[in-house]
């Protein structure tokens, strides 16, 4: 079986703030990580492969600093990955975004299986995955947290807000992952050593045949007027004062005057 | 074909076994408004798929609705991705809507981005305002970062302008008794997905009742320190009759399940009183639970926004505050 | 940086990072209340670390000196006493390792891998500084050993399931007369006492062991006859640089804290960061932590070219125990009263760096090292 596993780099913490002068996203200082929910992708991916047997690879697009969750994922186990990389592609909407992932996977072609967190952190779209599956014109499942491969198929329930819906796909197919799933392993200092010797692409748009009216800013039907922090709320907040003691009592007070005792 | 030939107001009435999603109730409000502030002149229709759905019409225009599209085979029956992508797709460019708006349920979520990708138009996620700007171009906001930021979104060529709108932003009208407008039956041709079944579903049972159905909610925010720390908090929230929730973080970190999450990302919630503790306060979360009746905040830090919308609280450390206010309580109590 | 870091090791970095902050931090203050942490050490198993020095042909990660630093240096940054647990355990692994048998290796490292925990017991109670004036002593018989005498002191001692011991096996030899034993942890005549109350590193287990009549097979002999002290004076070589790692770490914890609390803490209208009395302990406390740094990836970067670095290794500790030490005084010192409670966890670190300067070779018996060797420098 082969598995391809989607993965994107996120700033590591959502207490991001804007530049007042340019109005950008302050970037310095902050962390980026392999966004959470892909990094369950990679585990179930990884979990797939002990079970069934087959390969993993790791896809992501980004500038060549996104090559670290690549190295992440590789380092947990994946055998080859691939960096989407092109100062073309940059600027992207989702359906510009998921256009050259979708070509990626054709390119690497005889996938089995196509796996996706259910969002990433930053932008939280959810739409990355169904986009790439409706370009591949395969199934997809999204909100998956279990899944088992059956004869070509895929069983996977979806964990829905008030139920668990098993869905039955046939493969080839896209599936989307919650948290749920799993708990990803952390990359041991063995396979930490290997994991740069392993087969690691680096893509541009051209080579992945991508059409150019189809991606970057041009090819995005959104886009982006202004990014802004929340305006501040005003409500008048009445502060208990005084040592841990009184603050207690104060609380108390506010508590029963509340009814709630 | 230029943008010029589209026009009106779509709404996805999202249905499950004949009862309409409450958000789509809420999408055809705001579509009334959005219409007044494009001078009028687009039509507001709701569209449903199933089997026997024309029957949901009257409900539909008594929410707002001014036409219903009911899309009727027995191969829509149950909600599956591609038949209902490639039906909304066929209506969509037979009718040239302008505005496409989904509820942002894991239904909307799951079907909006195939329908955007196969009529290669804009989708935006979630939206948690829409609005039409000074130069009349729709413009949505969606929060990134948990909701720390926000960006206004814009589709400007491409049509129908498609967005997922989260769900209790916006309230319903008073439905209208015996309200009236066009109803379009249409039969389109469809297979049923031969590659995605369901094949079952079990209910959810969750532990304690559901947050957004709690009078009373302690919250606990990424301050916490510990899992043991968090088990004080549910002392508290017993004592006080009421339920423990959190913001997200807790949830990422395994602490508390997903249903227990205040917040866009989690559950929206409405209670009569709630405590928050070691909460900053993401937009995300403010939006989440800033219609509460009573909110009372913990936090050791007088800059955190969640005093933009707490009526009480103490700027303190809330590892020692709590005992002691579990302890005040208890003898209050007699306990 | 004047230490260049492979990639490999910029990845064991990141990841020892995140492990310590998921994983490791969160659980210092339960182990320093309430001792070793055997969930925790699961974790760490499965994460590969406890075989991370062990060579990929035994199943481990193949890391040499450097690499179990960088562990060793994060792990500390979230509990010195998982660091210096760790520590132990690839010291006495390491010692079978370096001079055991190729049967020895193949039987004992795979089981380093997969987490049985390993023990190095050297110091007894009435030989601590002076290593060399060990009592245990070990007979040789027909068969085999006979053991007897004790131990105290030792990191992993109660938690590990093997132990490297070292005895006398000729007394009239002095250190040439010293070798050393494996032996499991359910050998009969192995008593195990309480776990000693520490002052700090409060979750790596430390007991006091007796030996009563230990009959031990031939093959538990480890390396040369009469070679354990050299044996010993190596490895310590190891430990010191990890002790200057753990340090390292301990105090950049310490300074970490003190951060949070000078950014959030107002006095007299304004965050306390904005008084100089205040701010400037973070340069010296920058400075100092970088030197550190440097003093133990030069010794472990000899170490790994095959260098002699006993005199740098000591000069690590010794600068990095003390300095730690006065480091978590000064990051106390920026909590005021707050850094007495044990609610702002600063004071526990100042414990564990405490009892670093006493461990694997106390201050003073590291300035005898440096001094001795820096004064025959011709």
């Amino acid at each position: 079986m082969k598995t391809l596993v989607f993965v994107k780099q996120v700033p590591d913490t959502d207490d991001v703030k804007l530049d007042p002068k340019t109005g950008n996203i302050m970037r310095e200082g902050v962390q980026s990580v392999i966004n959470p929910f892909d990094a369950n992708g990679v585990e179930t991916a990884l979990q797939l492969k002990e079970k069934y047997g087959g390969s993993v690879i790791a896809i992501s697009m980004g500038p060549p600093q996104a090559d670290d969750v690549l190295k992440k994922s590789l380092a947990m186990g994946c055998d080859e990955s691939v960096l989407i990389s092109d100062r073309a592609l940059g600027g992207a909407d989702t359906l510009a975004t998921g256009y050259p992932l979708a070509k990626a996977a054709e390119k690497i072609g005889d996938y089995d299986l196509i796996i996706c967190g259910r969002h990433a952190t930053d932008a939280e779209t959810a739409q990355t995955g169904p986009i790439i599956a409706a370009f591949l014109g395969i199934p997809h499942v999204t909100l998956v947290d279990k899944v088992e491969i059956e004869d070509g198929w895929a069983v996977c329930r979806r964990m829905l807000p008030d139920r668990y819906e098993t869905v039955k796909v046939k493969l080839p197919a896209l599936i989307t992952v919650c948290a749920e799933i799993n708990s990803p392993r952390y990359p041991t200092p063995m396979n930490i050593m290997k994991a740069l010797k392993k087969p690691r692409a680096v893509w541009n748009a051209e080579e992945l045949g991508c059409d150019p009216s189809m991606i970057g800013i041009p090819g995005s039907p959104s886009s982006n007027k202004k990014i802004f922090e929340p305006p501040k709320r005003n409500t008048d907040t009445r502060f208990f004062e005084g040592d841990t003691e009184a603050l207690a009592r104060a609380i108390v007070d506010a508590l029963e005057a509340e009814k709630l005792i | 074909m230029t943008k010029e030939d589209y026009s009106g107001i779509w709404v996805f009435a999202e249905q499950e076994a004949g009862v309409i999603s409450p958000t789509t109730f809420e999408l055809l409000a705001k579509s009334i408004d959005l219409k007044a502030k494009l001078g009028g002149k687009d039509e507001i229709t709701a569209v449903v798929l199933g089997d026997n759905v024309a029957a949901l019409a009257d409900t539909l225009f008594s929410y707002g609705a001014e036409k219903v599209i009911a899309a009727e085979n027995a191969n829509l029956a149950v909600y599956s991705a591609r038949p209902y992508a490639k039906v909304l797709k066929e209506l969509s460019e037979k009718y040239l809507p302008s505005i496409f708006l989904f509820p942002a349920s894991p239904q909307g979520r799951d079907l909006a981005p195939r329908v955007m990708c196969d009529l290669r138009t804009g989708l935006t996620a979630d939206a948690i305002d829409l609005d039409i700007d000074e130069d009349g171009v729709f413009v949505q906001t969606t929060p990134n970062f948990g909701g720390n930021i926000l960006s206004h979104i814009c589709i400007m060529e491409k049509r129908p302008q498609m967005v997922t709108v989260h769900p209790k932003v916006f309230s319903p009208i008073a439905p209208i008794a015996g309200a009236k407008g066009e109803l379009i039956v249409e039969k389109p041709e469809v297979e049923a997905d031969d590659c995605y079944t369901v094949i079952g579903t079990e209910k959810r049972v969750f532990e304690g009742k559901p947050i957004a159905d709690c009078s009373v909610l302690v919250s606990g925010g990424r301050g916490i320190k510990s899992e043991e720390d968090l088990a004080q908090l549910r002392e508290l929230a017993e004592l006080l009759g009421g339920e423990l929730a959190s913001s997200r973080p807790l949830v990422d970190n395994g602490w508390l399940p997903h249903e227990k999450q205040i917040g866009q990302s989690g559950t929206t919630v409405k209670p009569d009183f709630i405590l928050n503790i070691a909460v900053s306060g993401s937009v995300q979360y403010l939006a989440g639970m800033q219609n509460a009746k009573c909110i009372m905040s913990i936090n050791n830090f007088r800059e955190a926004p969640i005093w933009d919308v707490s009526h009480y609280g103490a700027v303190a450390d809330y590892s020692k505050l709590i005992p002691a206010v579990i302890a005040e309580i208890r003898r209050r109590k007699g306990l | 940086m004047l230490i260049q870091l492979t990639e490999e090791q910029k990845m064991l970095r990141d990841m020892a990072r995140e492990f310590t902050r998921n994983e490791i931090a969160p659980r210092d203050k339960w182990m320093d209340e309430n001792g070793f942490d055997w969930d925790l050490c699961k974790k760490i198993t499965e994460a590969g670390f406890m075989g991370a020095n062990i060579p990929e042909q035994y199943g481990g990660g193949g890391g040499g000196i450097v690499d179990t630093t960088i562990i060793a240096n994060e792990f500390a940054k979230g509990s010195a006493s998982i660091a210096t647990f760790v520590g132990g355990h690839w010291l006495a692994s390491n010692l079978i390792l370096e001079n055991g048998t190729e049967e020895q290796r193949q039987k004992y490292m795979p089981l380093a891998v997969e987490g049985k925990i390993f023990a190095f017991g050297l110091t007894e109670a009435s030989a601590g500084s002076d290593a060399a004036g060990i009592k245990s002593i070990a007979e040789e018989t027909e068969d085999g050993w006979v053991l007897n005498g004790g131990k105290a002191w030792i990191t992993n001692s109660g938690v590990a399931d093997y132990y490297v011991i070292l005895a006398l096996t000729e007394p009239e030899l002095g250190t040439k007369g010293i070798s050393a034993f494996i032996m499991p942890k359910d050998t009969e005549g192995l008593a195990v006492g309480k776990f000693e109350e520490k002052m700090g590193v409060r979750g790596s287990a430390t007991c006091e062991l007796a030996f009563n009549n230990i009959r031990l097979p031939k093959d538990a002999l480890l390396g040369t006859r009469g070679k354990g002290f050299v044996m010993a004076m190596q490895t310590l070589d190891i430990g010191r640089i990890s002790a200057a790692a753990v340090c390292a770490g301990i105090a950049e914890h310490a300074m970490n804290l003190a951060k949070d609390y000078a950014n959030e803490r107002k006095a007299f209208g304004k965050p306390i960061k904005a008084f100089q009395g205040v701010a400037f302990r973070f340069a010296d406390m920058y400075a100092e932590i970088k030197a550190m740094e440097l003093l133990a990836f030069d010794a472990a970067t000899t170490k790994d070219a095959g260098g002699r670095c006993t005199l740098d290794a000591a000069a690590a500790k010794l600068f990095a125990t003390e300095r730690a030490t006065q480091i978590c005084i000064q990051a106390q010192a920026v909590f005021g009263g707050n850094g007495m409670s044990k609610e702002y966890d600063i004071e526990r670190l100042l414990r564990d760096a405490r009892v670093w300067t006493v461990m694997e070779g106390s201050t003073e018996i590291l300035r005898m090292i440096v001094s001795g060797n820096v004064l025959a420098q011709k």
